[in-house]
């Protein structure tokens, strides 16, 4: 009779974790995706299209539901992973609801939490009409149509960049890495969208750092006329007209400014998720000064823990795009399986 | 008989410290301002006197104070002093009553038994002995207490004791002599004499009935002198010396002397007046919530004392004033440290012997430059209105506290102009926060031209922030109101029809309203009326900041965010619906700390207006009318 099969448990259903999940299927371990929402898919799941080339999300959602239908991996949904200890030989995982599953390794995906921005109360998110969040424009691309409260078009949209991140008052010293060129790709699906629309983007600094992210973001600029003024966002009102005024100093002109906007998009930064970060304290897996979690070498142990048998993969251990979630998930396998087959 | 040469140590250090004290309070009274000058003055014949007496026998004798803050340690600084006192008072009349003749030397009455061995055997003599044995044991068993605190300092309800430098070592060490030394010089002198009561006879007579006790009994004494002239000598140089000095600040206090905003005769004595307890050092959460140990009020005026470059230890600091609360010498903590953030660059200095204990020594004073002008904000010519409502730009900040205010206002019907609308210059406080007062004065004097031209008979500010600024150093005829007492007043007058709503609320006082301003009931009556209120542990003048305070410029974020968390974590104990405050600042803290919901007093009193807010103009015109003319 054939060996039982070894069994592992991945904690998370986004983007690194059915990457994972998928990969040690295939080659030939059972595997266990625990996913707190009722479906798997992540962040990933809202999006409507990727940068840096504006592909359809749908294509990348598509891929990664095909990598888990495969027979040897069960999928929970509506639960996560409270805590993961160790049990003999084996790791055992408490999930919510009271059940244990036994593994005989764990990869934590338990990705990350977009940045509240009701945090930062100044910019009036929950207050004024006409303030949403990077992934609700999403929501608006998805619907076809970009419309402000009163469901009219806006004639002028900004995007303010880094709201809770590079935010010493948020306690949030890290950089997000991925807004500045979703904004950049936002811009441009507005400008298209709307072509009489002004857009302007409110930056610090434009950190156009993977592949043809800064063809996209001179594209931007040459040909769909978006603005950008470097200086961040200070407050934000609403005149009687109920159009937003924001208070900044662009501070390459070296001057404050006044200007009104009808729609604001706050690109949310990247936090630890909170179902992570609980599950990571009460399994005494140590998190870092951003609160993701601390890997055991930044640079040859970039999957590893501080736990034998447990595994990182994806953005809870830094914020990071699909690309690169997707490689740091099958490096996160490969550690997985070197360490099942030296066991 | 009286040529007892053991006597010497304790005469030299008497007359020393006598002289020494008489001298001082010459000069720090010569160093006061006239009007000081004419206050102590006024004091000291009149009513002040007697108050100081009374604050005396409560405080420095009986420590009433620290007794409330903790029993065991009211009780060792009681036997102490109150014993020290008592058995001097006694040993006096002792001396004056049974000695050979009357008004004899304090030497006479200090050492007694020594000159006279056998008395107290009979009648109201031996009584008497009894009451002196009894004061020795009370002082002896503040004594032990000491010691134990010394090394256990978590008896007592500290969490800290101050570093001791040397010269503190050497007087603790004398003082702790004293008493020890005494018990045992009486002890061998009654034993070889067959005297003494409870305490003295019965320890004497064990030790005689082993040891040659009469030629023992001399080094005893000898030790007791010495122990007296040391701590006497070191007085002066030591910790210790904020006992003397205390008396003269009680004196000063109650003749209405205040710190002010410059260093004077009044700072000096409130800098030797610290006991260096480490009282402050228990309350302040940079302590025991951010971890750093070495910026408390105690090191700072240690660093005053000494002279050196605490620049760095006055600006890190939360300005909360929690440690003023419980400082049981009633120092003015928080204008002490303003004071000296006025203070440009200075050296470390560190001063000679003769020079650092020099009776004329004072702080130097060093001015600091104006670093920029506000001159080119322009003049604005406003339209007159009776409310004016300044939002301040920490209230910018929280969009949601403005909606909340328009809402209130305008269902009172309160005609009000928004002054800072469209944006407004800074009320000044953050700058005088930092010791930039002639800065601050400038914005000072732009707000005020703007106010007065307007005409405002009510100012109403939703930051507590501008509130104290307004209040304290603005000169104005509109009356300055926080936005909870301007609530408080539309309610009660009724204008402002409120629902309830059922939350239970927990109320936080922000430190510039409460401690800063004294402000604690307005703003509980108004939640009062429209939510249930929890007490919180820690609350009024003991209530935490939340860490977010622009009192401290150089706090790491990171630190901040552990102030507020334990403060977040003491004010949600019992698990309230919502987090109310009143301060803009301190919402945009406790929102980054807590899962509560954190709301300004002003967005609670708005979710409780009925919807659509009502418009009974008329009516409410009259009313507002009426508080415009009480006002």
């Amino acid at each position: 009779m054939k060996e039982a099969l070894k069994h592992i448990v991945v904690a998370g259903g986004g983007v690194a974790g059915m990457e994972a999940a998928g990969a040690l299927a295939e080659m030939g371990f059972r595997v266990t995706l625990v996913e707190k929402n009722n479906d798997p898919g992540g962040h990933l799941g809202r999006w409507h299209a990727l940068f840096p080339d504006r592909r359809p999300a749908d294509e990348v959602r598509h891929y990664l539901r095909k990598r888990i239908e495969h027979r040897n991996i069960n999928v929970i949904t509506g639960t996560t992973v409270e805590k993961i200890r160790h049990h003999g030989h084996e790791v055992a995982v408490d999930l919510s609801g009271g059940t244990e599953e036994r593994a005989d390794a764990v990869i934590m995906a338990t990705g990350f939490d977009l940045f509240d921005a009701r945090r930062k109360e100044e910019y009036g998110y929950g207050i004024y009409d006409n303030v949403i969040t990077s992934a609700e424009l999403e929501d608006l691309f998805n619907n076809g149509r970009i419309v402000k409260a009163d469901g009219k078009e806006p004639a002028r949209v900004g995007f303010i960049h880094c709201v809770g991140s590079r935010d010493e008052k948020v306690n949030n010293n890290h950089c997000s890495k991925v807004c500045c060129v979703t904004a950049v790709k936002q811009a441009i699906e507005v400008r298209k969208m709307i072509p009489s629309c002004e857009v302007f983007c409110f930056y610090m600094d434009m950190r156009m750092y993977g592949p043809y992210y800064e063809e996209l973001y001179r594209e931007s600029q040459e040909v769909h006329n978006v603005n950008f003024i470097r200086g961040k966002v200070s407050e934000a009102s609403v005149n009687i007209n109920n159009r937003l005024v924001i208070k900044v100093e662009d501070t390459l002109a070296g001057r404050p400014l006044k200007m009104e906007l009808d729609l604001m998009v706050l690109m949310v930064g990247m936090e630890m998720s909170a179902p992570g970060a609980k599950c990571a304290a009460a399994s005494g897996l140590p998190a870092g000064i951003n609160r993701f979690l601390e890997t055991a070498d930044h640079h040859f142990g970039n999957n590893l823990s501080s736990m034998k048998g447990v595994f990182y993969a994806g953005t809870c251990t830094a914020p990071m795009n699909i690309t690169d979630t997707i490689s740091h998930a099958r490096a996160a396998v490969e550690e997985t399986v070197r360490y099942l087959n030296r066991r | 008989m009286n040529s007892e040469l053991f006597i010497i140590p304790f005469n030299l250090g008497l007359y020393f410290i006598l002289i020494y004290s008489v001298v001082r309070s010459t000069v720090w009274f010569r160093d006061l301002s006239r009007s000081d000058k004419l206050r102590l003055q006024r004091g000291f014949f009149g009513r002040p006197f007697m108050q100081s007496i009374r604050e005396i026998f409560m405080e420095s004798l009986l420590h009433r104070k620290i007794f409330r803050k903790n029993p065991v340690l009211g009780y060792m600084h009681m036997s102490l002093a109150f014993g020290w006192f008592l058995l001097i008072v006694f040993g006096t009349i002792e001396a004056d009553f049974f000695g050979e003749r009357h008004l004899n030397p304090p030497s006479h009455a200090i050492f007694f038994r020594w000159f006279n061995p056998g008395h107290g055997d009979t009648g109201f003599a031996s009584v008497y002995n009894f009451w002196m044995d009894l004061l020795l044991a009370f002082i002896l068993s503040g004594l032990l207490l000491a010691m134990i605190k010394r090394f256990i300092p978590g008896m007592m309800g500290m969490k800290k004791t101050t570093r001791h430098t040397w010269v503190d070592r050497l007087a603790l060490i004398s003082l702790w002599l004293i008493f020890p030394a005494r018990l045992f010089a009486e002890s061998f002198t009654c034993g070889a004499n067959g005297s003494g009561s409870f305490l003295t006879g019965n320890l004497g007579a064990t030790l005689a009935s082993f040891l040659p006790a009469a030629q023992i009994a001399p080094w005893f004494w000898w030790l007791y002198s010495l122990a007296l002239g040391t701590f006497f000598f070191l007085l002066p140089v030591s910790r210790y010396f904020h006992i003397p000095v205390e008396l003269f600040l009680i004196f000063m206090r109650n003749s209405g002397i205040t710190t002010g905003d410059r260093s004077s005769s009044y700072t000096e004595v409130q800098t030797h007046a610290c006991s260096s307890c480490g009282v402050c050092i228990s309350v302040c959460q940079m302590s025991y919530a951010a971890g750093i140990h070495n910026i408390q009020s105690a090191y700072f005026i240690k660093g005053l004392r000494n002279d050196r470059d605490i620049s760095a230890i006055t600006a890190n600091c939360l300005m909360c004033g929690r440690c003023e609360e419980v400082c049981p010498v009633g120092i003015e903590l928080g204008p002490m440290r303003l004071i000296e953030r006025r203070q440009g660059e200075r050296q470390d200095s560190i001063p000679g012997f003769l020079e650092r204990y020099s009776l004329t020594r004072k702080r130097s004073t060093i001015e600091r430059l104006p670093t920029q002008s506000y001159s080119y904000l322009e003049r604005e010519d406003p339209a007159r209105a009776d409310v004016l409502f300044f939002a301040g730009c920490m209230t910018h900040l929280t969009p949601s506290v403005i909606a909340a205010m328009k809402k209130i206002m305008e269902s009172a019907g309160v005609r009000y102009r928004f002054m800072d609308e469209k944006g407004g210059v800074c009320c000044g406080r953050p700058l005088m926060l930092a010791g930039r007062d002639r800065e601050a004065r400038e914005l000072i004097n732009h707000n005020s031209d703007i106010i007065w031209k307007s005409g405002a008979k009510i100012l109403v500010t939703s930051c507590p922030i501008c509130y104290k600024v307004f209040r304290e150093s603005y000169y104005l005829e509109a009356q300055v109101m926080h936005h909870s007492e301007f609530m408080k007043n539309l309610i009660e007058e009724g204008s402002l029809r409120l629902g309830y709503l059922h939350r239970k609320v927990v109320y936080h006082d922000p430190c510039e309203l409460g401690r800063g301003s004294g402000i604690y009931e307005d703003p509980r009556s108004v939640i009062s009326y429209v939510a249930e209120l929890q007490q919180a542990t820690q609350e009024k003048n003991m209530s935490l900041c939340c860490g977010g305070s622009l009192g401290n410029l150089t706090l790491a974020s990171g630190k901040r965010a552990l102030i507020a968390a334990d403060a977040a974590k003491i004010l949600t104990q019992s698990s309230p619906d919502e987090l109310i405050t009143a301060c803009p600042l301190c919402k945009k803290t406790f929102v980054q700390a807590t899962d509560t919901k954190v709301s300004d007093i002003a967005e609670l009193v708005a979710a409780a207006l009925p919807e659509p807010a009502r418009k009974a103009r008329s009516r409410i015109r009259r009313m507002t009318a009426r508080t415009l003319a009480d006002g």
